[in-house]
């Protein structure tokens, strides 16, 4: 009883996620044994570092981790997501890429103060996204459609030149390794977010007031809480997510491909969100959830490759699993499913009865 | 069927998930008579209309018409037209950028090739006909909305109408064009249409109309003719009273008139939802708005708040100016307010109890000072003993809870603001005799706390029990103010109802 409490608050949101993670990890197990062997090698940069298929999952999944976090407040404000994150990046990095070369190279302070400008330019963009919803209480995913469209484009006009290419150590240390580390650096930056997002959380009432807006935008309000600020900064947020993921992608390649930059990222994230047990329809939600959902995605998305299926036919399997998850978890299945419970529990009581 | 009946509805009864909009209602309305449709807010007066013109169907219940022989099978909005039945809405629904010709024939004209200089011929004679200051030619846009409204029953009129329903047509008129409408509405009547009227302005049903039915919870109250039944009691009866049985009530306990400061002070506060009013209450006082539902009362405690849109008005706390414009400056300035509209702007359905009760204190300490865990519980645990809220735990999910429990967790949630000055609307509402008695009993003894309380109930005893002071409203406006020895039931329906009775 006690146990089924727990489950049914705490636990119960990450309960499917968990298992759909066992599953993958089995499913690996009983398909290639060798699949999670981790060794040391030495990488093109000299370093020693480790190596292993769930390494590579964990590393590759840095930025849908990431944006994944964003994109779970505003979906919990908003009770809608934000398909520019991939966009909207691409411009993040052509921001980047432009203020580094005005500085005439990358050192550790133009490194700085191009990140700072490159997110700041984020942010205002996400206010645009943030404004129209907010404010003009227009559908998230018509809000930002316009950005998803043309972002890209802004992006290559901000830097004119297709592919421009950029080799650092600093990039190499934020997109590999810092020498003397054997453990991926986006990996930490993923931890990095994530313990900065737990520390506004705790030190201020977001959670809170983000769920209530999501929950009762019209009570919320009542109670002294701007539903447009709130909102607003679930956006802003999200684009200082999406700023440290453009980071990574750029670090990773060492160059800036505004065609390809987190290219595809935002259906993973709605997906991350989802699998993670929050409701894309807003309220209550588990920031822990979605970053479970971004390496269930990616170790789906590294199975698959591993077993050999072309990259278009990952794309169709990725959509049927989206497709399964929001059926599951849409109210009229979760109506039907408990209904179905109730009679066979009824009916295990008559039986017992009649016994 | 009766020789000057021109509608007959017997049995209607209309179910909607979780409410009986409609049980067993009967409706008759005569040739040539004004038939007024009267009751509270969410009696059933729309619904009734819509399943007479199709827009719902029923869910038992028949519908005969003059001249229709056996029942009538009412389908769609076109069948009503088709057989004589007209409607004219609230809001107008005509195009105001077409002409007024155009909008009086639109969807009607006959054969492939139309004629408009022949439709605009019948347009001016008609609107001369009934005396309606419009030209054909004009665009509807530059006519008065009276114009407007009348253009949209010339339209009804002339689709040869039997029955034309008219459901608060009035409610964005001023005296001259509601005076202009009459004149209208009595023509056709002269002309032997049956008009049924809704409005929730009682003058108007005694200026114009013959007979009344009155409605109540989706129940048939009864038919009265306008003459036999004074305001007094067409009120008694939408309230659910009777006049004759007024009984006394026990008192809770001791009622507070409050010290002589002022706590709270406005004056010409007007919002998007309430016209201006001037208001005050005192330190230690209770006092209440009364009416019926959709007087007004709701909305202007709203304003006090700033729940809705403040458009103007001066605001004096403890003596000094303040201005309100958002909930959170009526928090900051020590006002707490229960709404009315318990499930969609109260509680925050997803969230736990504990949640629920320390939210408001929360926003007042701000965004960047959240409470501990602790603290939380031990306020949440404070307010769950002291006004017995039944949960399983503080965790459970506020909509889990009854009724009268959430209704608790709210008032514990303002409670724990320690407001000066507390509005509750409807706390009562739709929970069971006991909790009411404890809610009551509450507001008594935060008076003698020396908080100060506004009371809004849809009882009458509740309030009379409760309340040192009532402000009576009607139809929008502040009609009378009963303290003292006034403060009984029928004094309080004889305010609320007005005219000479
Ligand atoms: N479409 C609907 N769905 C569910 N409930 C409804 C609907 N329309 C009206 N109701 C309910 O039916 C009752 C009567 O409503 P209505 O006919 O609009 O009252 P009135 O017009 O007298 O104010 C109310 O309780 C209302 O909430
Ligand atoms: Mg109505």
């Amino acid at each position: 009883m006690n146990l089924k409490k727990k489950l049914g608050s705490g636990l119960g949101q990450l309960l499917i996620p968990l298992i759909a993670l066992a599953i993958l990890l089995l499913f690996n197990l009983f398909r290639d044994p060798g699949f999670f062997s981790i060794r040391i090698a030495v990488n093109n940069a000299g370093n020693r570092v480790l190596t292993g298929n769930l390494i590579s999952i964990i590393d590759l999944a840095s930025e849908l981790a990431i944006i994944a976090m964003g994109m779970t407040l505003v979906t919990a404000a908003c009770g809608g997501q934000d398909i520019s994150v991939g966009a909207v990046g691409a411009i993040s990095g052509a921001v980047f890429v432009k203020m580094v070369q005005n500085f005439g190279g990358l050192n550790a302070g133009t490194f700085v103060l191009a990140l700072l400008l490159a997110i700041l330019v984020t942010i205002l963009f996400k206010m645009f996204n943030g404004s129209l919803v907010a404010v003009f209480k227009i559908q998230p995913m018509i809000a930002t459609l316009i950005l998803y469209s043309c972002g890209r484009s802004i992006a290559y006009w901000i830097n004119g030149d297709a592919t421009p290419q950029l080799t650092s150590p600093i990039l190499t240390a934020i997109g590999m390794t810092i020498p003397g580390i054997p453990v991926p650096t986006p990996i930490f930056l993923v931890l990095i977010v994530g313990i900065l997002l737990a520390l506004v959380f705790k030190f201020t009432n977001i959670s809170l007031y983000t769920q209530s807006v999501g929950i009762n935008q019209g009570a919320a309000r009542l109670n002294g809480i701007n539903p447009i600020a709130i909102k607003l900064l679930s956006f802003a947020l999200l684009g200082v997510c999406v700023s440290v993921s453009s980071l990574i992608g750029i670090s990773r390649l060492g160059q800036l491909n505004h065609k390809t930059l987190l290219v595809d990222i935002e259906m993973d994230a709605i997906l991350a969100v989802a699998i993670g047990g929050n409701s894309l329809g807003g309220g209550k939600f588990k920031l822990s959830g979605s970053i479970l959902g971004a390496y269930i995605i990616q170790m789906l998305t590294t199975t698959l490759y591993a077993m050999k299926v072309s990259p278009e036919n990952v794309k169709a399997y990725k959509a049927i699993v989206i497709i399964i998850i929001v059926v599951a978890g849409s109210p009229v299945v979760k109506e039907k499913l408990t209904t179905l419970w109730k009679r066979l529990r009824s009916g295990a009581a008559a039986r017992k009865e009649a016994a | 069927m009766q020789n000057d009946v021109v509608l007959k509805m017997r049995g209607i009864v209309k179910q909607f998930p979780g409410t009986r909009a409609l049980d067993h209602v009967d409706f008759t309305l005569r040739k040539g008579e004004i038939h007024a449709l009267m009751g509270e807010n969410g009696a059933g007066k729309s619904t009734l209309i819509k399943v007479l013109t199709g827009v719902y169907g029923k869910d038992a219940g028949s519908i005969w018409i003059e001249g229709g022989g056996d029942e009538a099978h009412i389908h769609s909005p076109q069948d009503a037209q088709n057989i004589g039945i007209s409607t004219v809405y609230q809001e107008i629904t005509l195009c105001p950028n077409l002409t007024v010709a155009e909008n009086m024939f639109i969807g009607r004209t006959s054969g492939s090739v139309v004629h408009w200089k022949d439709y605009e011929k019948r347009a001016d004679e008609l609107l001369k006909n009934l005396g309606i200051p419009a030209r054909a030619k004009q665009e509807l846009s530059r006519c008065s909305l009276a114009v407007q409204q009348m253009v949209a029953i010339a339209r009804a009129v002339d689709m040869k109408c039997k029955v034309l329903i008219l459901d608060e047509p009035t409610s964005s008129l001023d005296d001259k064009e509601v005076a202009m409408l009459f004149g209208l509405m009595r023509d056709l009547k002269a002309r032997g249409v049956g008009i049924v009227f809704v409005t929730h302005f009682l003058e108007q049903v005694y200026e114009v109309s013959d007979r009344i039915t009155v409605l109540r919870n989706g129940q048939l109250v009864g038919e009265f003719t306008t003459e036999e039944l004074p305001q007094v009691e067409l009120v008694a009866k939408m309230m659910g009273k009777d006049l004759n049985d007024l009984a006394d009530f026990e008192a809770v306990g001791e009622k507070s008139t409050g010290a002589n400061e002022v706590v709270y002070e406005a004056s010409g506060l007007s919002s998007s939802e309430c016209r201006p009013y001037d208001f005050n209450i005192r330190r230690g006082e209770v006092n209440g708005f009364t009416g019926l539902l959709g007087s007004g009362r709701s909305e202007s405690v709203r304003a006090i708040f700033g729940a809705d849109r403040v458009t103007g008005g001066k605001v004096r706390i403890k003596g000094k100016d303040v201005k309100i414009t958002n909930p959170h400056e009526a928090m900051k300035n020590g006002i707490g307010y229960l709404p009315e509209d318990r499930k969609r702007d109260g509680i925050i359905a997803d969230l736990s109890v504990r949640e629920n009760i320390i939210l408001a204190l929360q926003v007042m300490k701000g965004f960047f000072h959240p409470m501990s865990k602790a603290q939380m519980t031990q306020f949440a645990d404070e307010y769950i003993k002291a006004l017995k809220i039944k949960t399983a735990s503080q965790d459970t999910p506020i909509k889990s809870l009854s009724g009268g429990n959430q209704q608790k967790v709210i008032l514990a949630r303002w409670l724990l603001t320690h407001p000066d000055y507390l509005i509750l609307d409807e706390p009562t509402r739709g929970i069971d005799v006991g909790t009411k008695l404890e809610i009551q009993k509450l507001v008594l003894k935060l008076a003698e706390e020396n908080m100060s309380v506004t009371f809004i109930s849809s009882e009458i005893e509740e309030m009379l029990r409760t309340c040192s002071r009532l402000i009576v409203m009607r139809d929008r406006k502040i009609v009378g103010e009963l303290k003292g020895e006034q403060l009984t039931q029928s004094t309080v329906m004889k305010t609320i109802a007005g005219g000479e009775q």
